[in-house]
């Protein structure tokens, strides 16, 4: 006997949730009690009294446990609203990594290069490293990294990906 | 306002929401809320023998009633001790509060006498839980967590209480204003949706009522509202094993239960439907069986209060989102409205009267041993009339008094369905006893199965319940012996229950009355003596050894492949049906 997989697709949610202690392990937690996926996760306090935080989830699967995923969030009693922003049209996502460079001569050369036409800023530099910031969609942060990786990559920060419809009306 | 400490905080905001029951058991973290209850008489505390019979006896309160159960344990061993049953309540979605002592607030994490992260154990098998910091939060808290594990689809809620919070004193007025709750579940349905369902309705030629546990949850009303729609539309009406009562088994329109143990007309008239209705049911695949064989030629409506039921496994043409019983008002207003006329589906009745001809309830009879089946039909016979309060265990006793023993109303019939917990019977009985003092409550029960949570015997004798348990002994932890007679060629790996107490003594001990009954000749008079004795009663019913619980569809099987008697059975399976459980 195999055990059979099914094909994923990728898509990025964006709950409004009560900022209360234990919401992340809650939402975390509903994630690996049903075996769903979570490619990154970023939270951050975003109502002025503190009370409300925005959770963005990069999540994977069939299109059948995206909306169970989806379901299962709602029904969780501190979060507020979930929206499929893969699902409900055009939206902005961006990621921010720090990567850290080493190296000498042509590679140091090369890595300057490569970071002007990512726009990616130096945040910090050594006469034998640099760390580079560098901001966009996760496919860009992702090629970027590959590029570093061949001229003397020693670390990699990510921030996991934040996501905001496009238009002028809120989720 | 006046200060108070948590504890009496705790204590009056329980009798503000009408609790009169709670189930528990003390230790160092709940001294304080003990000490409190000691000085409020109104609030009946119900001293059980182990945490995990707390919450079964607040799940036999409640779903007897309709109230919400609630349960008061230590920290620690108290605190997972009850998880059992809170993750039972969870999956048969039984409203339960569940509080439990915490060590204080400033030694939480240092692994402090028992200390156990109460509120990491039970995140995943609640509704929802708390951590309470400040006395100044409880009430509210309290309020919401009524509110919670009763609105919506219900379940268990945890409030973790640290001991200092219990000590420490805020201001507090019982008649601070409740604030508005941020749980509203839609209990209305779409009238869109409704108004498709009606068409879909009208259009049926083979449609069938497949229910379940939320027309109980849905309060008695439902079930009137259920008989009312099943006699609109005449057509069959099958149920989950939690929605047994709802229904009365005495229609014409009943088929049985469906499912793994339900009966052939049941599971061939889903397979050949072309309508099915899933009031208040969440296609367990104790229901479905092999997915892609279910129902297959079927449009299917599903209504359900929880959103995430719907599409989880089997996907549906039509969701509603709402409570059923009012959906179900909901329906009938839009059905009369067009002026609906009953159908008389008399090519369908055909064909489900050929389905009923195979008789698959039947079972071999014996005049050497006494037949569970027999058992239960006859303890029905005893005591139909009286409407008694019936619990069970979880195993093939189970299954047969889902077969055998007719239900007519609801709330009668309290069993572990989701999570299939052994020991549930006998503290659910006493839960249902206090909740009904003048019910006939009989716990139906396995000799494995009665034994773990067998101290609740106790419990019973302390608060002179005169619960009833009627005990099929076949010496075999019966539905495991009968897998692996279907899947592993009869190898009987440690389901023999060796060992057994003498029952009647161990009653006898705890001031019980104990009855064996070994010989079909005195089983009418042994029920008989049963029923007529006053207090507590045990009966060791000794029966056929080997017999088996059919029909089945085994696992892995599309309801058409059922086995409806020991001669379909195999002996082995592929690997496919084996890994399933």
């Amino acid at each position: 006997m195999h055990i059979q997989e099914e094909a994923v697709e990728r898509h990025v949610l964006a709950l409004l949730v009560d900022n209360e202690a234990g919401i992340l392990a809650r939402i975390a937690g509903m994630f690996t009690a049903r075996g769903y996926n979570i490619d990154s996760l970023t939270v951050a306090d975003i109502s002025e009294d503190h009370a409300v935080s925005r959770i963005t989830i990069a999540t994977n699967g069939p299109p059948h446990v995206i909306e169970q995923i989806i379901a299962q969030l709602d029904r969780l009693v501190p979060v507020h609203s979930v929206r499929d922003l893969t699902e409900s049209g055009p939206h902005v996502q961006r990621e921010l990594a720090l990567v850290k460079v080493a190296g000498k001569g042509e590679n140091r050369i090369e890595a300057m290069r490569l970071a002007d036409a990512y726009r990616a800023r130096i945040v910090d530099a050594s006469t034998e490293s640099f760390i580079f910031e560098i901001t966009g969609a996760p496919e860009k942060i992702e090629a970027f990294v590959a590029l570093m990786r061949e001229v003397g990559l020693v670390e990699v920060g990510r921030t996991g990906v934040v996501a905001v419809g496009r238009g002028p009306n809120a989720g | 306002m006046a200060e108070k400490s948590g504890a009496d905080i705790l204590v009056e905001t329980l009798l503000d929401l009408g609790v009169d029951t709670v189930f528990g058991y003390p230790g160092g973290a709940v001294l304080p809320i003990y000490d409190a209850l000691y000085e409020h008489p109104k609030i009946k505390h119900i001293l059980v023998r182990h945490e995990q019979a707390a919450t079964h006896a607040a799940e036999g309160y409640a779903r007897s009633t309709g109230k919400p159960g609630v349960v008061l344990v230590t920290s620690g061993p108290g605190a997972t001790n009850a998880v059992t049953g809170i993750t039972d309540a969870l999956m048969d979605s039984i409203p339960m509060v569940v509080i439990t002592g915490q060590v204080a607030t400033n030694l939480i994490g240092t692994d402090a006498f028992q200390e156990a992260d109460t509120i990491g154990i039970t995140r995943h098998c609640t509704k929802h839980n708390y951590l309470v910091k400040k006395p100044s939060d409880l009430a509210h808290v309290v309020q919401e967590a009524f509110h919670i594990a009763t609105q919506g689809r219900p379940g268990p809620v945890v409030i973790d209480i640290p001991k200092n919070v219990q000590v420490a004193a805020a201001e507090f007025s019982r008649h601070t204003a409740k604030g508005n709750s941020r749980y509203q579940p839609q209990t209305e349905g779409d009238f869109k949706a409704i108004n498709s369902a009606a068409e879909m309705i009208m259009s049926a030629k083979a449609p069938i009522l497949y229910t379940g546990g939320g027309i109980i949850n849905s309060g008695p009303k439902a079930s009137k509202t259920l008989r009312e729609l099943a006699e609109m539309l005449g057509c069959p009406v099958t149920s989950t094993l939690m929605g047994l009562g709802a229904f009365p088994a005495s229609s014409e329109q009943w088929l049985g239960m469906l499912g793994m143990h339900g009966t052939f007309e049941a599971n061939m008239a889903m397979n050949k439907a072309d309508l099915v209705v899933c009031l208040g049911a969440r296609f367990d695949d104790r229901i479905t069986g092999r997915l892609d064989a279910f129902s297959p030629h079927s449009k299917k409506i599903h209504v359900d209060i929880d959103r995430s039921s719907i599409n989880k496994t089997i996907r549906v043409d039509l969701p509603v989102v709402g409570d059923v019983g009012r959906v179900m008002e909901q329906l009938i207003a839009v059905l009369k409205g067009r002026r609906f006329a009953k159908p008389d589906h008399e090519e369908w009745w055909s064909r489900i009267k050929g389905w009923r001809a195979t008789k698959c309830l039947e079972y071999p009879e014996s005049k050497k041993e006494i037949m569970p089946q027999l058992a239960i039909r006859r303890l029905w016979e005893a005591t139909h009339e009286r409407e008694p309060i019936i619990t069970t265990e979880v195993g093939q006793h189970q299954m047969w008094a889902a077969q055998h023993f007719d239900f007519e109303k609801p709330n009668k019939w309290l069993t572990s369905g989701g999570l299939g917990t052994m020991g549930y019977g006998l503290p659910a009985a006493i839960g249902a006893q206090l909740g009904n003092p003048d019910a006939l409550v009989i716990d139906i029960a396995g000799e494995a199965s009665i034994q773990m949570n067998i101290q609740e015997l106790g419990t019973a004798t302390q608060y002179r319940l005169p619960v009833k348990i009627f005990i099929l002994n076949n010496e075999y932890m019966g539905m495991v012996r009968q897998w692996q007679e279907l899947t592993y060629e009869s190898r009987y790996s440690n389901s023999y229950s060796d060992s057994l107490p003498d029952f009647v003594k161990l009653a006898e001990s705890y001031d019980w009355t104990g009855i064996r009954i070994e010989d079909p000749a005195d089983l009418d008079a042994g029920i008989k003596k049963m029923l007529e004795t006053d207090g507590p009663v045990l009966v060791d019913c000794r029966v056929s050894k080997l017999a088996n619980c059919f029909p089945m569809i085994p696992s892995g099987a599309a309801h058409t492949d059922m086995l409806l008697s020991a001669e379909d059975v195999l002996g082995t399976m592929d690997d496919q049906a084996k890994a399933l459980v």
